[in-house]
């Protein structure tokens, strides 16, 4: 998993690109947390563009991030979701609590 | 129903086994032609089964894990995880959505998502004794044009 992050006008865009499972969850969330911490963005968005694969270690880790922004009165938005972790995130009901968009759309 | 292959597969609950677990049944799988759902599908269910034994079976220690994959002539594909680790006491409550034990770093969906993207899911387990999870899909056959 590798993470970077690029910040613009108060919006902190993240990619991830890799496979997001248990085992690369925790750094994850760490440099997440560094980032939104530098930078304490209004906006956050994660992009999973370059994701290609998540179980749901990937939902608690949009959970923590979500609520990390709501600490910095800041919202959490995620984009260009593929198929799989898309399915992943249909099932877990986060898409009542949080703005998720697939890829392509 | 006669098995018409199968693999076995050992190893300690390190957590950088979970990619190797998931893409050993992605390989084994491939053999049953199924679509990139199906296989996302079955991906995702044992890294969920792997994950768990990982990380609530033995959480203070590594044990060990035992993988074992079938394939039926029915197209039907079967997966078991196997832990000798602290067991679940009440496997029901455990299959509950949103029941964890795991605090924020877990969501409590693992068992959900297996139950939803396989057509079966067994949970047998002891406390102190181990946990078993088995599960299963079928892959239809595609339409050749
Ligand atoms: N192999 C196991 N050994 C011991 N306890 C387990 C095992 N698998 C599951 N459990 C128990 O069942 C609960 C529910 O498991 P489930 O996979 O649904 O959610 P989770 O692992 O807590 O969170 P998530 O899978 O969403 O990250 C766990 O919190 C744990 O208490
Ligand atoms: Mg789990």
């Amino acid at each position: 998993m590798n993470i970077s992050g690029d910040y613009r006008e108060g919006k902190l865009t993240i990619v991830l690109s890799g496979e997001l499972d248990h085992h690369a969850a925790r750094r994850a969330m760490r440099e997440i947390e560094t980032q939104i911490d530098t930078y304490l963005p209004r906006e956050c968005v994660l992009d999973f563009i370059k994701l290609q694969f998540m179980d749901s270690s990937g939902i608690a880790l949009i959970l923590k991030t979500y609520k990390r922004m709501k600490e910095v009165e800041g919202n959490l938005s995620v984009k260009n979701v593929p198929p799989q972790p898309m399915r992943v995130l249909d099932a877990s009901g986060i898409l009542r609590l949080i703005k998720i968009r697939e890829a392509g759309k | 129903m006669k098995v018409t292959n199968y693999i076995k597969i050992e190893f300690p609950s390190r957590s950088a086994n979970e990619a190797l677990a998931r893409n050993v049944v992605a390989c084994f799988a491939a053999q049953l032609d199924p679509t990139l759902q199906e296989l996302g599908d079955i991906k995702t269910s044992v890294s969920e089964a792997v994950t768990n034994s990982i990380v609530h079976a033995y959480p203070n220690d590594i044990g060990r894990i035992c993988m074992k994959c079938r394939l039926f002539e029915d197209r039907s594909i079967e997966i078991s995880v196997k832990d000798w680790g602290r067991g679940i006491k009440d496997v029901e409550k455990a299959m509950e959505p949103l029941y964890t034990t795991g605090g924020d770093d877990r969501s409590g969906m693992g068992f959900p998502i297996m139950e939803s993207f396989m057509d079966s899911l067994k949970v047998r387990s002891q406390p102190d004794k181990g946990t078993t999870v088995i599960m299963r899909k079928k892959i239809a056959r595609k339409i050749v044009k």
